[in-house]
């Protein structure tokens, strides 16, 4: 840490025993029995990073032989039933197992970091949450392995997905799948929430708070009210699919089109859980490549805001096509254009940022504005599907799937890659090959672009999305195959990437604790931080506390109700203010938050071949084990009462 | 440099204070009522769920065959049921000035009303499974999903009072340590309010 060299000799030994002191409480001797106990949130942050990217890999494979299929009229690779289950499996994937989790990944590696404090709010809750979405994303995957993987579409309508229409264990798989990835993406929002409120350092009152943090915050809040329709409308596909219910059956009083209302009410908000954090990342970023500090931050926080409740109005959007009155559709179609105003507030405010400042180009600043370019074309494209006249034109076409490619590769995978190349350092303690990373974002971006452009064209052309092969002369050959090409230049780009990265963990010269003179705290902890994470927790003192001398200042003071080296404790502050409230305790490690999510995988994995009796013992487990992880401890009723 | 304000910030700093600082929420408090939240999210949409159906369904509702249900037994239940939420109250009330009597109590008192409440509906539902069951029609999935996921509810709600109950007897909490008795009343009020919201929907909105 830079202010380590200014300490007087005294104060570099009281520090040394201040640091012994909290490695005590705070490290973890690396052994196996630590890997499934630990409960610090980068161990846990970095896991959901390199797990997401794993899936990210395999749904990635999977578009590769989808598109391999369908680079020429007529072929026969893949037979309709793989195509199916392929495709559904790659939207699946993407969205729920790499998306969501890789954000949660950085969220969890950085929002405590960036807060100043010592670990999430719910340590143990945090470790949980990662085990149920390791576990969740296997049993998807697995069911590809077994042959029968959900092959409705990532949407999954009925009355397609119903047991009449769909009687493998597919749907099965994706209707619990689901429901047990909820419980963790739940929790990991509610740990977010309760972080941002009440763990930031002294002195960082909300308006000082990093945009990164707030996206992370307005997602979490779209998570607490738009999984709960996502959760019950598979709860009712699997009640009708195992137990013959009638939720979507017409001829018994159902409907199909309660489905579709449910999910988009998910699906729409959760196109900008998505893309939020990944507009946080451009946040963090993209100030700091401009040398100064991000204009507008009230704007770009309110706007970050503004959309996550505007996007709960937008839903009928995704299904302007299904013959829902007018007027509705009129309503519906005015929300979706609103939202086009604050994503234009923060488009603005970043290029004000890059004109009032001196842009550096390094490669996490690249990868931004790749971001830029590709996800205002994508943006464009989606005022155009608000206008209802021209979405009923090429709705459930490949113009969909160019559109929203561009708005999700270029909304959430750019920023995630910039992230990767951004915090690298910070996670490893590695710094990585610059020119290796150009070459990486050159094919990237190329491919990125060669594959999806053309789709548009396809789709206008009036090819459909989700056929598993078409016909020679309509005019699609060229562009299919400029598709294909564009995915395997695409696919080199990545595979670059991921080199990259693996190379510079491995061999990479080690980083300087803030290699590219970042305005956030984390830059001010070691690269990779202490178990501990700050010896002393800073007083905040501005929006860029990295930047701020007086904030640098407050590390070097012992005070000890910031140092807090007694146990492994974190102050707790006022929500709005940050005022210092008290001193909390932080859980140590524990077995207990893997044993529960293995208990509802036992669980789910009973539901799913009828053995009940094997979900009841997982149940039983879970719930056991969590009744002895939050059984108090025995105390004296003048122990009670202190405080 | 040291502002002028500094000296009033050091003699103010908090560990000064902490005695005299109101004590603010907690996360564990964050993190029930957020719980909550997303919770009742989810009856609200299917309660939603429960009426989109209904008036999708065409002038006639219920389905014929299915007679609009009685209601002294979930007037009972909710007679049982609704106030089961002041034990709680009292008892939190009672350890936070350190009496733990006053906790064992209530919470014993909540326990007794909320399993009788439990078992009033397995009543309920013996009788209503004469009639129709959850494959009948929409109306039967309907019924039996709302009303059994709400027991389930009372059920884990039941588990958490008689864990903190067991907790109590042993000696755990007291005027200052109690936070766990604070959130499962959270948990406990809201699974009682939501009550009322099915009361209204399963069995008082056929009879409007």
């Amino acid at each position: 840490m830079s202010t380590v060299a200014q300490q007087p000799p005294a104060g570099a030994e009281a520090r040394a025993q201040l640091e012994e002191r909290l490695e005590r409480h705070w490290g973890e001797r690396p052994s196996l029995r630590s890997w499934f106990t630990t409960v610090d949130h980068k161990r846990i942050g970095r896991r959901y990073v390199v797990t997401a990217a794993v899936y990210f890999t395999l749904a990635g494979v999977e578009a590769s032989a989808l598109r391999t299929q369908l680079a020429r009229p007529g072929q026969r690779l893949l037979s309709a039933e793989e195509y199916d289950q392929l495709f559904t499996l790659h939207g699946t994937a993407m969205i729920f197992l790499f998306a969501t989790p890789m954000l949660f990944g950085f969220g969890n590696f950085l929002v405590p970091l960036m807060l100043g404090a010592r670990d999430m709010a719910f340590p143990r809750l945090n470790a949980f949450g990662y085990w149920i979405f390791l576990f969740a994303g296997l049993i998807m995957f697995s069911s590809l392995l077994a042959g029968d993987a959900p092959d409705g579409g990532w949407f999954a309508y009925v009355p397609l997905t119903t047991r009449p229409h769909s009687p493998g264990i597919g749907l099965d798989v994706y209707a619990l799948g689901l429901l047990f990835f909820g419980v963790s993406t739940t929790a990991g929002a509610i740990n977010f929430i309760a972080t941002a409120l009440k763990l930031r350092a002294p002195g960082m009152s909300l308006n000082r708070m990093p945009v990164f943090v707030w996206a992370i915050v307005a997602t979490s809040f779209m998570v607490i009210f738009a999984l709960p329709p996502l959760n019950l409308a598979n709860g009712l596909l699997f009640l009708d699919r195992r137990f013959g219910t009638h939720f979507f059956d017409v001829g018994r009083g159902g409907d199909v089109l309660l489905w579709q209302h449910l999910f988009w009410l998910f699906g729409h908000p959760d196109v900008y859980i998505i893309v939020i954090p990944a507009l946080g990342i451009v946040s963090a970023i993209l100030p700091t490549f401009a040398r100064r500090g991000i204009a507008a931050y009230p704007l770009i926080v309110l706007s970050l805001v503004a959309i996550a409740i505007v996007s709960f109005g937008v839903w009928v959007h995704h299904m302007f096509a299904t013959g829902l009155p007018r007027l509705s559709l009129s309503f519906f179609s005015a929300a979706s254009l609103l939202i086009t105003i604050p994503s234009g507030i923060q488009i603005f405010a970043w290029l004000a940022t890059m004109w009032l400042g001196r842009v550096v180009v390094g490669v996490p600043m690249l990868f931004v504005l790749g971001f830029l370019v590709t996800f205002v074309l994508g943006g464009f494209t989606g005022v155009m599907f608000g206008l209802v006249t021209f979405d009923q034109q090429v709705t459930d076409s490949y113009f969909v799937v160019a559109h929203f490619h561009y708005v999700l590769f270029g909304g959430a995978v750019f920023p995630i890659i910039a992230g990767l190349y951004y915090w690298l350092p910070k996670m490893t303690g590695r710094m990585f090959n610059e020119r290796l990373g150009r070459w990486a974002f050159a094919l990237v971006f190329g491919g990125m672009n060669l594959t999806f452009f053309p789709m548009h064209v396809s789709g206008m052309l009036g090819m459909p999305r989700r056929v598993y092969t078409y016909p020679a002369g309509l005019g699609w050959d060229a562009w299919n195959l400029l598709s294909t090409v564009g995915v395997f230049v695409l696919a080199a780009g990545l595979l670059l990437v991921l080199g990259g990265l693996l190379y510079a963990i491995r061999r990479g010269r080690p980083a300087p604790d803030d290699p590219w003179g970042g305005d956030t705290l984390e830059w001010v902890a070691s690269s990779p931080p202490r178990p501990y994470n700050f010896p002393v927790i800073p007083r905040v003192r501005s929006l860029h506390p990295a930047w701020d001398g007086r904030t640098a200042a407050s590390l070097a003071e012992l005070d000890s109700f910031r140092t807090l080296e007694e146990g492994r404790r974190t102050p707790v502050t006022s929500e709005l203010d940050g005022r210092y409230e008290w001193a909390a305790e932080m859980p140590e490690e524990s077995i207990r938050p893997f044993v529960t999510a293995v208990g509802l995988l036992v669980v789910v994995i009973g539901l799913l071949f009828r053995w009940y009796w094997v979900a009841g013992l997982g149940g039983l487990l879970a719930a056991g084990t969590i009744a002895g992880w939050l059984w108090p401890p025995e105390r004296t009723p003048e122990e009670a009462a202190a405080s | 440099m040291t502002s002028l304000i500094e000296p009033f910030e050091e003699a103010t700093r908090p560990p000064a204070l902490t005695a005299e600082l109101p004590v603010g929420r907690t996360r564990g408090w964050w993190g029930m009522v957020l719980f909550v939240t997303t919770e009742a999210t989810l009856f609200a949409t299917l309660l939603g769920s429960y009426f989109y159906l209904r008036f999708q369904y065409g002038p006639q509702w219920l389905p014929p065959g299915i007679a609009k249900p009685e209601l002294l037994k979930p007037l009972i239940m909710t007679g049982v049921l609704l106030p089961s939420s002041l034990p709680v109250m009292w008892a939190e009330r009672g350890i936070r000035k350190g009496q733990r009597w006053r906790l064992r109590i209530g919470l014993l008192a909540t326990l007794i009303m909320g399993s009788t409440f439990l078992a009033l509906q397995g009543m309920e539902y013996a009788s209503k499974l004469k009639m129709f069951t959850i494959r009948t029609n929409v109306y039967g999935s309907l019924f039996y999903t709302i009303t059994g996921f709400h027991g389930t509810h009372v059920t884990v709600g039941l588990l958490m009072v008689g864990w903190l109950l067991a907790a109590a007897l042993r000696g755990s909490f007291g005027r200052r340590r109690h936070e766990r008795v604070r959130l499962t009343a959270i948990y406990w009020h809201f699974v009682d309010l939501v009550w009322v919201g099915i009361l209204f929907t399963v069995y008082l909105s056929t009879r409007l």
